[in-house]
């Protein structure tokens, strides 16, 4: 299933400058991991060191957080879009 | 952390506003005419209290609409002075501003917009053991600050006073704005239970904001406190606005409050505010997060020895465009693709690898360090030390 992941503008600079990457996954697991493999420097970011997402990291399919549904085993399908949302913190100084 | 004058708070008018005089029925005309505020509404503005935590990028907007519009009592809190790189965004400021107090030149400004509101200029940094205090006074407040520890300060003392909390978010070209706080609404823990590590926290390689974003987003800010006051439409409570003024395009995403929350939870463990500054892994507000120690050279000291005419291979990593603002005439590299360009360095020759501050240069030693190179130092404070100690012509940003 080919779905498109966006990625946020703080991460972009470890996926090669893009805004999304086309993948092809059944579940959010695998579609994260195939960005991962195709961008290394990505891991760190999104993964702790036991291989769990990272807590300030969140992940919507389309715009229901994974959380609320099968976390990392939620279903994709043909043409979802999975955003990874981490949390920035700026305001008047960006 | 330290308070420059302390708080100033005028003591609470409580009146209510029975009625408008002749001038601010002139004044709100354009709101009076509307049925969604009429006098009813209006009435609401004038006996609303709101609280704009900080007065920069997102509170300028912010805090001019909400004048405007006749909100009866506005709280300013910041601690900062106007200087000149506020400008490009800070629309409450004017050049003639810089230096002063910003609390003063913003108070100044929106009281020459509405002179019948009361503004409480409240010069002080917010912290755990005056939040509480300085917050329960208002009805509304809305967070346009720019830190984690202070956004983690600011919802756990709505959620604890039971307060709405205005948020908004800006990075570069993208804005995020949600009502926290709201009843049976979720709370910013609930998003996001913990800050990230300041290791990972996106480096100031990344910052930047375009100019007119905070106006957007702290406008959006705006019209959801005056609709929370006037209890119309539908306020932005479970869903997160998300803005990219680059593809000029809105989403929303669902936000849920999370029955696990430890701040507004059923079995909440946050009972009372915390030491953000040790939660969030920083040692006061500002301080860089704690870094290793590599090899240093001051810039004196390189200044000295490229005058002896000393061999040295000056390694930039900042970013392109970085470098066209001002360098030092070292060879580019941006830190991102070291890993991949570093066959490029000669292993036997010394390098200095600089950035803006010396924080990527840093990261940058370290790798090189790793990858086998024994001749590598990092210059202390970067290229705004050069501007300060060797060179001022170097234009700083």
């Amino acid at each position: 299933m080919a779905v498109k992941v966006i990625i946020p503008t703080p991460l972009r600079a470890y996926a090669g400058k893009q805004e999304s990457v086309e993948v092809q996954a059944a579940t959010v697991a695998e579609a994260l991991t195939s960005l991962t493999s195709r961008f290394g420097e990505l891991k760190k970011h999104l993964f702790a060191e036991d291989g769990r997402l990272r807590s300030f990291v969140n992940v919507y399919v389309n715009d229901e957080d994974i959380r609320y549904l099968q976390k990392d085993q939620t279903r994709v399908r043909e043409g979802d879009t999975i955003s990874i949302m981490p949390s920035i913190a700026g305001g008047s100084r960006g | 952390m330290a308070t420059k004058t302390g708080i100033q708070v005028t003591p609470p008018t409580d009146k209510p506003a029975v009625a408008l005089s002749k001038e601010e029925v002139m004044r709100y005309s354009r709101h009076l005419i509307m049925p969604e505020v009429g006098m009813e509404g209006q009435l609401k503005l004038k006996a609303a209290k709101v609280l704009c935590i900080g007065t920069g990028g997102l509170g300028a907007p912010l805090g001019l609409y909400l004048a405007a519009a006749g909100v009866g009592r506005i709280g300013l809190v910041d601690f900062d002075s106007v200087d000149s790189t506020n400008l490009q965004r800070q629309i409450l400021f004017s050049t003639s501003d810089v230096g002063r107090p910003k609390i003063e030149a913003a108070s100044d400004r929106l009281h020459g917009l509405n002179p019948d509101i009361q503004i409480d200029p409240i010069e002080t940094r917010l912290t755990s053991e005056n939040a509480l205090e300085i917050l329960k006074d208002y009805d509304i407040i809305v967070d346009g600050t720019d830190n984690f520890p202070t956004r983690y300060l600011v919802n756990d003392a709505c959620i604890l006073l039971g307060k709405p909390n205005v948020y908004g978010s800006i990075f570069r070209f993208e804005g995020q704005v949600t009502v926290f706080g709201h009843p049976g609404g979720p709370c910013y823990r609930c998003l996001y239970p913990e800050p990230p590590p300041p290791g990972l926290v996106p480096s100031c390689a990344e910052g930047g904001v375009l100019g007119v974003l905070p106006g957007i987003v702290g406008a959006i800010q705006a019209a959801e406190t005056l609709k929370l006051i006037i209890g119309k439409g539908e306020p932005l409570v479970g869903r997160l606005l998300l803005f990219d003024a680059l593809a000029m395009r809105f989403r929303e995403l669902k936000l849920r409050k999370n029955p696990e929350c430890p701040a507004c939870g059923e079995h909440r463990t946050i009972t009372k505010l915390i030491d953000y500054a040790e939660f969030c892994g920083i040692r006061g507000e500002e301080a860089p997060a704690p870094q290793t120690t590599v090899p240093e050279i001051t810039p004196r000291e390189l200044k000295a020895r490229l005058d002896r005419g000393d061999d040295i291979f000056i390694l930039d990593v900042r970013e392109p465009h970085e470098y066209q603002i001002c360098n030092l005439g070292g060879n580019l590299i941006p830190l991102g693709d070291l890993s991949k360009r570093v066959n490029e360095l000669d292993s036997s020759r010394e390098i200095v690898a600089h950035c803006r501050t010396g924080k990527r240069s840093a990261e940058a030693v370290e790798f090189l360090r790793s990858a086998g190179f024994r001749k590598v130092l990092n210059l202390k404070g970067g290229i705004l030390a050069w501007s300060d100690e060797v060179d001022p012509s170097v234009p700083k940003y």
